[in-house]
């Protein structure tokens, strides 16, 4: 992991999108009023959302919002890698999984992927669209190599699938989200080998349970 | 109370306590960075690592554990051994081995802590990690490899100085500290981040590279930058004092000390009178001591007593003061006054309490009261040790504070209950009148900006009537009226009754005057534009206001060169030591007066300075009790002040510069930079 900085060149100013307002309002009414600044990772994430990335005037803006120093969200804005401090592509962030099962299924091809037509990792690329990084563990080793494409897992990736993910996030298109080999969500290739009798989950097998100390309305 | 046992040692302990307090009861000494008495703790260093029974079969964390009755605690097992080795060997990683060339080399707590715990070789063969550097304003230089991630400057400008400017940001190995988006910390105490540091991080900035503190000769002194008196160390080098540090006193300072009372001293090697000067036509000529004085004798004994006016400034102790007053009344003199400013309160007649100019409640008394009404003050300039106190006591949640004056950023949360005199009528009619009734310990703090105007004497006697009477704020077991003093020298002053006589003038009096003599003593915050036809003495140590308008230099020393009795806003006498000599033919004030009386034929009884304390003490017996709070008594508090109108003004602090309010101040190039940072209003810089 790098340093953390804010990016150098900063827009002018920031400003909360009704919606984005409308959500913040509702994490800080989760909490007592002398403990706004509990909301603070949420709001951050709304407004990574709105604008793709957390610019200064925004973490000026979330400051005042919650009442709470800006030092205090700076710090809580470059502990968490997932908030990016620098503008994002305006089609796709493609944050590539690069820890031990992905790398020994193959991520390191994937990020060359990435490197040949996007260009250098941590950096936009020269068209705005795209800005490729490499994170850890990601949760989806079943499926390994993966990489997360703005909210959505892309699995069982091979380079010439995160080409073509790329070629059509470029094109403007919503390529399909989950694995590329073929299978259901982390199934066996060619399908379930166990547990494949529909009995099981048609409710047929399921037998009354009795529930002690159950209230009286609930038996009838 | 309960019982632990430390390295088999019984101890008992009051609950509540941690393992490394309850050791360090006991006389063991436990390593440690991040922890620090007067600051949250934080458990991330980890180098106070004990062994506790009952407990986990691994080192703990001995500041962040409760101690619990019948736990045996071992510092000196070969598991504490080992753990401490291997802290320290961890924090050494990635810092730096510049100690020759580091700041905090010879009183860094790494440097001695790992020669005392640490393994006596690295193995660590791999690159460090190099830190950009941060700017933190004209006090703190940083060095932020060196940085160990106590996060001791955070909780510190976070819970004490109140400004939370400083963080960590980042996490793991690209941990770092700094202020948001690197602006200066805008702390009037921010060179205490500097003293906590416990590497070479954070160091001074105006000593940098000045001095290695091994070869600095320590003198334990009193600060005279505020009226607080704080109990500081001077450091010098030969002729040169090289840097003031805080010395520890619960019932002042604690163990902080104000940016100015801190980085002014390089004033003292500035601007000095360092020889007499005598103006001859039209231009200041030095000159040898006699000349010098048998020019103001010849001058004094040429006219009548009536035309003669004495001032004296801030920074005055208490010796030279009395051997002024002594000669001057010697000679029928009663034009006096200490209060350069024209503050209008002081030994008004001979029964006038003492206690109607002091602080009364006191500096660590003020933690017990629950209502503070402060009237006419920025507490945050005037006394920047005293807000810090009623900050802590505001964090505690048990005080109310109102304001009556500019709305300052105070570090804490006030109710402003307006600006002008009109206010202090109307607090009968609001919500804090309830408090200020109800309370069991109420102060009231009053500046010494809004007493000093014209109609001074007549914004007292309202607050008498307003405030103090009405509440009964000055009761027999609890003085809450308190005068929020600036200089150090006033209260020695008002003590002796450095004031005008039966019929003479005041400071106002005597610069409109139009007197044939005036003696200014060390007074320069003074309008001198109404001294032009008059004959004008100073004596003082800096070329200031006052020297510039004198015909007559006499040169003293500055508080750094003799040793002076200096009285604290709340009465406490206190002695300052000599750390260095008077430069160049400059004399002690005190002696410059005793020669002078002697020119005039009216020596002063006393050849030393022993024995002018005598006399002092003998003529004034509050200057006996050394270093002691006096216990305030009640008095009548409708004498204060005179009835009279008040024109419809401010009730504003009359400070517009925190950092040049003195001579040694205004000589000061670390005071000059640190003002053009902070001139902005910390109102607005609040923001």
């Amino acid at each position: 992991m790098s340093v953390r900085r804010l990016a150098a060149v900063q827009p002018e100013s920031f400003t909360f999108k009704p919606e984005t307002l409308e959500k913040a309002n509702w994490w800080i009414a989760k909490y007592p009023d002398s403990r706004r600044q509990s909301a603070v990772i949420p709001i951050l994430w709304l407004v990574q959302k709105q604008e793709g990335w957390v610019s200064e005037p925004a973490i000026t803006a979330i400051a005042k919002m919650l009442g709470m120093p800006q030092i205090r969200v700076y710090e809580v804005a470059t502990f968490y890698t997932m908030f990016m401090l620098e503008p994002v592509g305006s089609a796709a962030l493609i944050q590539v999984c690069g820890t031990t099962p992905c790398q020994l299924r193959g991520s390191e091809a994937l990020m060359k992927v990435c490197k040949d037509k996007i260009g250098p990792k941590d950096k936009l690329s020269a068209d705005g669209k795209f800005y490729w990084q490499e994170v850890e563990c990601l949760g989806a080793c079943t499926n390994a190599p993966m990489a997360q494409i703005n909210d959505y897992f892309y699995e069982d990736l091979t380079p010439d699938n995160l080409a073509q993910i790329i070629d059509d996030f470029a094109a403007g298109k919503t390529p399909k989200t989950g694995p590329y080999n073929g299978r259901f969500t982390s199934e066996p290739l060619g399908g379930a080998t166990s547990l494949t009798d529909p009995s099981l989950f048609d409710g047929s097998l399921a037998k009354p349970i009795k529930i002690p100390n159950a209230p009286e309305a609930e038996k009838a | 109370m309960p019982i632990a046992k430390v390295n088999g040692v019984e101890v008992e302990f009051e609950p509540g306590m941690t393992v490394l307090q309850v050791a360090e009861l006991a006389g063991e000494e436990i390593p440690r960075f991040c922890y620090h008495e007067r600051l949250s703790i934080a458990g991330n260093c980890r180098m106070c690592l004990v062994e506790v029974k009952p407990g986990p079969p691994k080192p703990q964390a001995s500041c962040a554990l409760p101690a619990a009755d019948g736990q045996e605690i071992f510092t000196n097992t070969p598991m504490v051994k080992k753990a401490r080795e291997g802290v320290m060997e961890f924090l050494l990683i990635n810092h730096p081995l510049d100690c020759p060339i580091c700041d905090q080399g010879g009183e860094c707590d790494l440097q001695d802590q790992a020669m005392g715990y640490g393994r006596d070789g690295s193995r660590y063969q791999e690159n460090k990690r190099a830190v950009e550097e941060k700017h933190l304003g004209p006090t703190i230089k940083t060095y932020m490899t060196r940085c160990i991630q106590c996060t001791r400057c955070v909780r510190f400008s976070t819970e004490v100085a109140g400004v939370t400017e400083m963080g960590m940001i980042s996490r793991g190995e690209g941990a770092e500290i700094t202020s948001y988006l690197e602006q200066a910390v805008s702390s009037e105490l921010s060179g205490n981040l500097n003293d906590l540091c416990p590497v070479g991080a954070l160091t001074h900035k105006p000593w940098s590279f000045n001095y290695r503190p091994w070869e600095l000769t320590k003198t334990e002194t009193i600060d005279v930058m505020d009226a607080l008196g704080a109990h500081i160390r001077i450091d010098n080098r030969g002729a040169a004092v090289l840097r003031a540090l805080p010395r520890l006193k619960e019932d002042l300072n604690e163990e902080w000390l104000s940016d100015k009372s801190r980085y002014a001293v390089d004033g003292l090697g500035r601007q000095r009178l360092d020889k007499p000067y005598v103006r001859k036509g039209g231009s200041l000529t030095p000159a040898s001591w006699d000349e010098a004085l048998n020019a103001v004798a010849g001058k004094l004994q040429a006219i009548t007593a009536e035309k003669i006016g004495v001032i004296a400034g801030d920074l005055q102790d208490a010796e030279s003061l009395k051997a002024a007053k002594d000669l001057f009344t010697s000679l029928g003199v009663k034009n006096l006054d200490c209060r350069q400013h024209g503050e209008q309160f002081g030994p008004v007649s001979a029964n006038t309490p003492r206690e109607s100019w002091l602080f009364n409640t006191g500096v660590a008394a003020l933690e017990e009261a629950d209502v503070i009404l402060l009237v006419g003050t920025n507490l945050r300039l005037e006394a920047p040790l005293i807000n810090a106190r009623i900050r802590k006591a505001w964090l505690k949640g048990q005080v109310q504070i109102g304001v009556i004056g500019e709305a300052y950023d105070l570090t804490y949360d006030y109710e402003h209950l307006g600006s002008d005199a009109k206010a202090l009528k109307d607090i009968k009619k609001g919500a804090f009148r309830d408090l200020l009734k109800n309370a069991k310990k109420p102060a009231v703090l009053v500046g010494t900006g809004p007493l000093s105007g014209e109609d001074g004497a007549a914004v007292l006697s309202l607050i008498a009537s307003e405030v103090l009477a009405p509440y009964n704020v000055v009761r027999e077991d609890w003085n809450g009226f308190n005068i929020v003093h600036q200089a150090a020298g006033r209260v020695a002053g008002l003590d002796m009754g450095f004031v005008p006589g039966e019929g003479g003038l005041d400071t106002r009096g005597i610069l409109n005057g139009k007197l044939d003599v005036v003696v200014l003593i060390g007074a320069d915050e003074i309008d001198t534009s109404g001294l032009k036809d008059s004959f004008v003495v100073y004596v003082g140590s800096h070329g200031d206001a006052g020297a510039s308008v004198a015909d007559v230099i006499l040169p003293g020393a500055a508080y750094t060169e003799k040793s002076g009795m200096y009285v604290n806003l709340e009465g406490r006498v206190q002695i300052a030591e000599r750390a260095v000599f008077p430069k160049g033919e400059a004399k002690e004030d005190w002696s410059i007066f005793r020669a002078l009386s002697s020119k005039l034929g009216q020596t002063l009884p006393y050849d030393s300075l022993s024995d002018l304390r005598r006399a002092l003490i003998t003529d004034h017996p509050t200057f006996g009790r050394v270093d002691a709070k006096p216990v305030a008594k009640a008095f009548d508090v409708t004498t204060l002040g005179v009835k009279g109108e008040i024109k419809d003004g401010l009730l504003a602090s009359n400070i517009k510069d925190f950092y040049l309010t003195n001579p040694i101040a205004r000589a000061s190039v670390a005071m000059a930079e640190i003002s053009a940072v902070r001139s902005t209003p910390l109102s607005l810089a609040a923001e």
